[in-house]
């Protein structure tokens, strides 16, 4: 009796967990994803534009497979002890408090999922965290409320103040109001890119989601970053670390371009209005505000 | 005042009212009795969570649609984030757990008759209304150069929490939140004294209930962890004094970083302060209305013990984008999945005390229930951001604001609520009204459910925490989340009218033990209210008995 009983509650429990998984599969991880940008009422990550971003995603999935059937399991035996267990069903109550083997089990079988979910993790720490050689290196200054990009490298190239632009001006430039911004950081497809993030006064934060980056921006403390875009165009991120009125409204835009013309622009000073005809000075380098 | 066997000892009061109380004013305000307290922390927590909800309803009819509606200056906006976090967890939820329910019926669980030092529990609970009037002062003083008040979240990091915000508003804070950390560590030395040395004669710690037990735990990581919070706290504020010193100001040889480190290692802790007890009722309520004896009790007490202790070595899991060594960063993620396994023998030891039992659906129960499957939801999602390489997409998103309102805003006021339910008849001598009492559940448990689900998408889609304003990729499910702000809402309506039916309109009497057989603590041996001095004679504890 007993025995048929846990069988019973067992199937409910994985049968709710196969439908969790396919409702996972057809639904929740299969969402609209935007690149760069994030999905107009979407459900999942942003899209991914770095080896690492790919990783992060895998490892995204993995765990939400494993925790959304812990959630079902959990879910299933319930509703079957609610059911079988009501006080109508079973009117007299068992006095069972003991079970060691049970005991047992729920705590070996955790720490098995939980070995199964941490070497992946580990895996992606280490890859995400450990700076590969890099030829390019920006650097990003959080201040209140702008960031502002240089290039160590190039001297030739001037300080980037990238601030939001106003609603109006985003219509105008048809670009996604508090994500755009006038002066995008520009960077080579397919190159190790190492940033460097500080910050003048308060903390932020410089994130771009489809590249799976998030670093602190600390006065006094320079940190480091890496990403590998691997493809063109252009991609937004936002402040992710409390630091005032303007909280929200302090964007980050990276524009992905071909290493030639990431030659060009920076043989350019930073300025494409030569290589590219019909950008206008919204999308350029660092100087745009200036020409305007 | 406790009895000696052998010693005549006055005649048993038979109901609470037989006792001869002090007259009113002196019976509230110098009260130092054990109940009169817990209820009066209870009244207080009632207050500060009106408080906190007002601000979060207020954040949320602010997100309901893109741009900015009522908030057109953003620093209030931030403001009210940054109260309705500290309220909610210092003034609601730790007083009505830790001091109102602890000071209800730990005394009476472990089997004395008040708490160890009743003037000191007088002192620990007038602190708080001290210190709340200090945060509402807060509001209305300057805070920097855009308003009044203190807008950088309840993290106070620094420097946004020193040269950010000059102005008086954060001097005010940081003299409520010592107050509060004074009122909660005077709790914290009570109710340790009282469980260590007042239990009745046979009430041995492994006899002990678990509520006690939770509170105990509890109990020491307040004492370990506030003193650390009360220094960092000081540490802001002789920063923020001119010509003070340099902690935090990396100008002058100081660290920013290193408040964050203070903070967490007070912080984490915290979130065990305030979801322990929760664990504690809930065993209770599963065991009263499953009538079964709780399964595992000794795996259920070590299993907080183990979540108290880990719960000190995982801090900086909040921290994983400050720019830390990549090899620290690997010990806290597997440091925080440890976590899991305690808290899963929890969940588990929960569903095998039903499992054979024979279940009743009352009020408490389905709170009880809700609280367990609301609190796996938000566990897994911990498990989730505790991959350190993960939480450099969630970090600071709207998955981490549903994460933890899952745990406390379902977990720990879920307690709550289950508590208050379940000895409402035993604290008042009056029955709520089921029906009322239904809504209340359904509406709150569908609202909250409506308003926290959402926010794991949208943080998944990439929207950051304490935005004032978002860009409208993101607007279906701020919409959504804003109609469960109106549902619990209406919850929280229901509750009002379920008070005002039970305590003033009706007052359908209880008897001492209205849940029957499956209640079978000491607070179920007493009258309902208990007599003003319970336990003149102390009870004994018989060797069989069960926990």
């Amino acid at each position: 009796m007993r025995s048929k009983n846990t069988i019973i509650a067992l199937a409910v429990a994985i049968v709710l967990a196969v439908i969790s998984y396919v409702i996972l599969a057809f639904v929740g991880l299969s969402g609209e994803r935007g690149m760069g940008v994030p999905a107009d009422n979407g459900f999942y990550l942003q899209d991914s534009a770095t080896p690492v971003m790919d990783d992060l995603t895998k490892v995204y999935n993995l765990v939400t497979y494993i925790i959304s059937g812990i959630v079902a399991f959990v879910l299933g035996l319930m509703a079957y002890i609610m059911i079988r267990y009501r006080e109508k069903a079973n009117p007299v109550p068992s006095k069972t408090s003991h079970h060691v083997g049970l005991e047992v089990a729920w705590t070996i079988i955790p720490v098995l999922i939980l070995i199964v979910i941490a070497i992946p993790s580990m895996n992606l720490l280490y890859k995400q965290d450990v700076i590969k050689d890099t030829e390019v290196t920006i650097k990003a200054v959080g201040n209140t409320w702008n960031w502002a990009y240089t290039y160590p490298d190039h001297e030739n190239v001037e300080e980037i103040i990238s601030n939001p632009l106003d609603e109006t001006q985003s219509k105008e430039a048809g670009k996604p109001y508090l994500l755009a911004t006038d002066a995008a950081v520009v960077v080579p497809v397919d190159t190790n890119v190492k940033v460097l993030v500080t910050s003048i006064n308060n903390m932020h934060s410089w994130t771009v989601p489809s590249f799976g980056i998030k670093m602190d921006a600390v006065p006094g403390i320079i940190n480091e970053t890496w990403f590998r875009a691997n493809r063109e165009g252009t991609f937004y991120g936002q402040c992710s670390e409390i630091c005032g009125i303007k909280h929200y409204y302090m964007p980050i835009e990276v524009k992905v371009v071909s290493k030639a013309e990431y030659a060009r622009w920076i043989a350019n000073d930073g300025s494409f209005t030569t290589s590219v005809a019909n950008n206008n000075s919204i999308l350029g380098g660092g100087k745009t505000a200036a020409q305007k | 005042m406790v009895a000696l066997p052998g010693e005549n000892t006055p005649a048993e009061p038979s109901s609470y009212d037989d006792d001869g109380k002090p007259g009113f004013f002196a019976r509230w305000f110098y009260s130092t009795n054990h109940k009169d307290i817990g209820t009066l922390y209870l009244i207080f927590g009632i207050i500060s969570g009106l408080i906190g909800g007002f601000l979060s309803f207020m954040m949320r009819m602010e997100l309901a649609d893109p741009g900015i509606q009522f908030f057109t200056n953003e620093h209030q906006y931030l403001v009210y984030v940054s109260m309705h976090g500290l309220i909610m967890i210092f003034f609601m939820v730790m007083p009505a757990l830790i001091g109102g329910f602890g000071n209800w019926f730990v005394p009476i669980m472990v089997g004395a008759p008040d708490m160890a030092f009743p003037r000191m529990n007088n002192l620990s609970f007038w602190l708080l209304p001290t210190a709340l009037i200090c945060l509402l002062i807060s509001f209305v003083v300057p805070g920097n150069a855009n308003g009044n008040g203190f807008g950088g979240s309840w993290v106070m990091y620094p420097p946004l929490s020193t040269t950010g915000h000059p102005g008086p508003a954060f001097d005010f804070i940081i003299i409520g939140l010592l107050a509060e950390g004074f009122s909660s560590i005077f709790g914290a030395i009570n109710f340790i004294t009282t469980i260590l040395n007042m239990r009745a004669p046979g009430m041995t710690l492994h006899k002990m209930p678990l509520f006690a037990w939770s509170v105990l735990v509890t109990a020491f990581l307040l004492l370990l962890a506030l003193p650390v919070l009360a220094a960092a706290l000081f540490m802001l504020f002789t920063d923020r004094i001119a010509g003070g010193t340099g902690f935090f100001d990396p100008a002058r040889g100081g660290d920013p970083q290193m408040f964050q480190h203070l903070f967490w290692f007070f912080g984490h802790p915290e979130v065990y302060i305030m979801i322990l007890p929760a664990f504690g009722i809930v065993s209770h309520i599963v065991s009263t209305f499953s009538k079964k004896p709780i399964f595992g009790y000794l795996g259920m007490a070590y299993a907080m013990v183990a979540i108290g202790v880990v719960g000190f070595v995982v801090w900086a899991h909040h921290m994983y984008t400050v720019g830390m060594d990549v090899d620290l960063k690997a010990y806290f993620l597997a440091a925080t999945l440890v976590i899991a396994v305690p808290t899963g023998v929890k969940i588990f030891s929960w569903l095998a005390t039903m499992w054979g039992g024979s279940i009743r659906f009352t009020i408490p129960m389905q709170w009880a229930l809700a609280f367990i499957f609301l609190f796996v939801v938000g566990g897994v999602t911990g498990v989730m951001l505790a991959n350190a390489g993960v939480d450099a997409y969630l970090h600071d998103t709207y998955y981490v604001v549903a994460h933890f309102h899952y745990v406390l805003s379902m977990g720990a006021v879920f307690g709550i609520f289950a508590g208050f339910y379940y000895w409402f008849g035993k604290m008042f001598g009056v029955m709520y009204n089921k029906w009322l009492a239904a809504a209340h559940f359904w509406l709150f448990f569908i609202g909250v459910n409506v308003i926290f689900f959402p926010q794991h998408f949208l943080g998944l889609n990439g929207m950051p925490r304490r935005y004032v304003d978002y860009p409208e990729e993101f607007a279906i499910w701020n919409a959504v989340s804003s109609y469960g702000a109106w549902i619990t809402l209406a919850g929280v309506a229901f509750f009002f009218l379920m008070l005002i039916e039970a305590l003033i309109l009706n007052r359908k009497r209880v008897g001492d033990n209205y849940w029957g057989e499956g209640a079978t603590t000491l607070e179920w041996t007493l009258s309902s209210p208990p007599p003003y001095h319970q336990f003149n004679t102390l009870p004994r504890i018989e060797d069989n008995a069960e926990h």
